[in-house]
């Protein structure tokens, strides 16, 4: 099916954009990568009246650090992070997310940061950009506002963009000495959406304690859900067997998935503690600690 | 809306509507029906072109406004002065298609995947084909000829 009519407009600067996005107010809607808008509009999800086309806009796809950040543009792709060695190298949890965001072709085209604004429950780099505690950078017309992954992921389909306003930016911090991340998931196919999945960033401090913990789970509830009591559980423990077993329990604990023909809830709730098991696991292979399968 | 798209090296003139999808676009105003649209949901891949280039896309999943000013190739051409391009010659040697009508997708996911990386591996071919669907499942002798038209472009 054809989506419904909507009027075009090509930015070819953000402040053509927010010009835009000022003029149409709720109406319009930022077209990146589409590959999410587009199906949408098409099953009639989505009937934005006005799409603001921000892929000609020059310099919004990039991929690089400063302030010890990654700084990934709007414009910047899925591929685009797959195919980096800075990302290959530097931000492993990343580069897992990279290469398993919908199927390949979908990834030449999909954006980072669309993906944040879509805000799937069961879209992926909600889940990392929440262990990797992200920030988005949001900006109008009259300015610019940095928030928080946790105060920007609002709720299914939903984020904290507000009328005239477009992200413009996602910022993932540097991993330091000792810090190292993983992503896995489970879905039926290439492409499919996630059954379930999850995200863990982990630093260790020099005597090989935990000093800081991200975790996250994604298609596990109506938006990607920070497990903050796994977290709370593994910032200063000595990494084990048992710690990983406790973190999963409180994944499942949290973990609040809808039955569908991907599995039941018990299914799910179940993969919520395998799957931050294995993130843990990778993560703590990835800083040289084994053992803890 | 005008639209000036370059398709195969000859330039284009239309005007649409917006919502005019790209792979409706090139079979229904360009002509070129070599481009299949198959689950018409971005899941199959039988509709993939290349753009500018080197870039893979859903044609299902794109404007054809989104296209203005940029170059595209699709299955057409592929095929240089009546001689089959490597990628379709292995198709043809490898029986790399059963009914056919996931091929133009297949060959331009591999097109795009062949200029990033000349000489993949297998589990990269397999990699790279995964968002295209054989309904025949033909996906061995789909795999054995991308590594021969690879193995042919660089030998």
């Amino acid at each position: 099916m054809f989506p419904a009519a909507f009027d075009y407009q090509r930015a070819h600067s953000i402040d053509e954009a927010l010009d835009a996005l000022a003029a149409h107010g709720d109406d319009a809607r930022i077209l990146a990568g589409g590959q999410s808008l587009i199906p949408a509009m098409r099953f009639r999800l989505a009937r934005p009246s006005v799409l603001v086309d921000i892929n000609s806009i020059a310099d919004l796809a990039y991929v690089r650090e400063a302030d010890g950040f990654l700084l990934v543009g709007a414009g910047a792709r899925d591929f685009a992070l797959e195919t980096s060695p800075l990302v290959d190298k530097k931000y492993p949890l990343l580069a897992d997310v990279s290469a398993v965001v919908a199927d390949p072709v979908v990834r030449q085209m999909g954006t980072v940061v669309g993906s944040l604004c879509h805000n799937d429950p069961a879209g992926d780099w909600p889940v990392a950009a929440l262990a990797a505690r992200a920030e988005l950078v949001l900006r109008n017309k009259k300015g610019t506002r940095t928030l928080a992954i946790d105060d920007f992921l609002v709720d299914s389909y939903s984020t904290a963009v507000a009328e005239g306003e477009m992200a413009i930016e996602v910022r993932f911090p540097t991993p330091g000495e000792r810090t190292a991340g993983s992503y896995h998931k489970i879905e039926r196919k290439v492409g499919d959406f996630a059954t379930a999945s999850a995200a863990a960033r982990i630093t260790l401090n020099a005597d090989g304690t935990i000093a800081k913990a991200g975790i996250a789970i994604g298609a596990l509830g109506p938006k990607a859900l920070r497990v903050s009591a796994a977290e709370k559980l593994l910032e200063g423990a000595k990494p084990s067997k048992d710690l990983i077993a406790s973190a999963a329990r409180e994944a499942e604990k949290i973990a609040d998935p809808s039955p569908d023909n991907r599995g039941s809830i018990e299914y799910k709730k179940a993969m919520a503690g395998v799957l931050v098991g294995r993130a843990l696991v990778s993560a703590f292979e990835r800083l040289g600690v084994g053992g803890l399968k | 809306m005008k639209v000036s798209v370059t398709v195969n090296g000859t330039a284009y003139e239309r005007d649409v509507e917006p919502r005019m999808l790209l792979a409706y676009f090139i079979r229904e105003s360009l002509g070129l029906t070599g481009t299949h649209v198959g689950c018409d949901s971005w899941r199959c891949g039988c509709c993939v072109v290349v753009l500018d280039g080197d870039r893979a896309v859903k044609s299902c999943t794109m404007f054809a406004v989104q296209a203005d000013g940029h170059e595209i190739t699709t299955v057409e051409g592929l095929e240089q002065g009546g001689k089959l391009h490597p990628l379709q010659q292995a198709f043809w040697d490898c029986h790399g298609l059963q009914c056919g009508y996931c091929t133009p997708g297949m060959l331009m996911t591999s097109y795009a995947l062949l200029k990033h990386n000349a000489k993949p591996t297998e589990p990269e071919i397999r990699e790279a084909i995964s968002g295209n669907l054989c309904r025949c499942t033909g996906y061995q002798n789909i795999v054995k000829s991308v590594q021969q038209a690879a193995a042919a472009e660089v030998g």
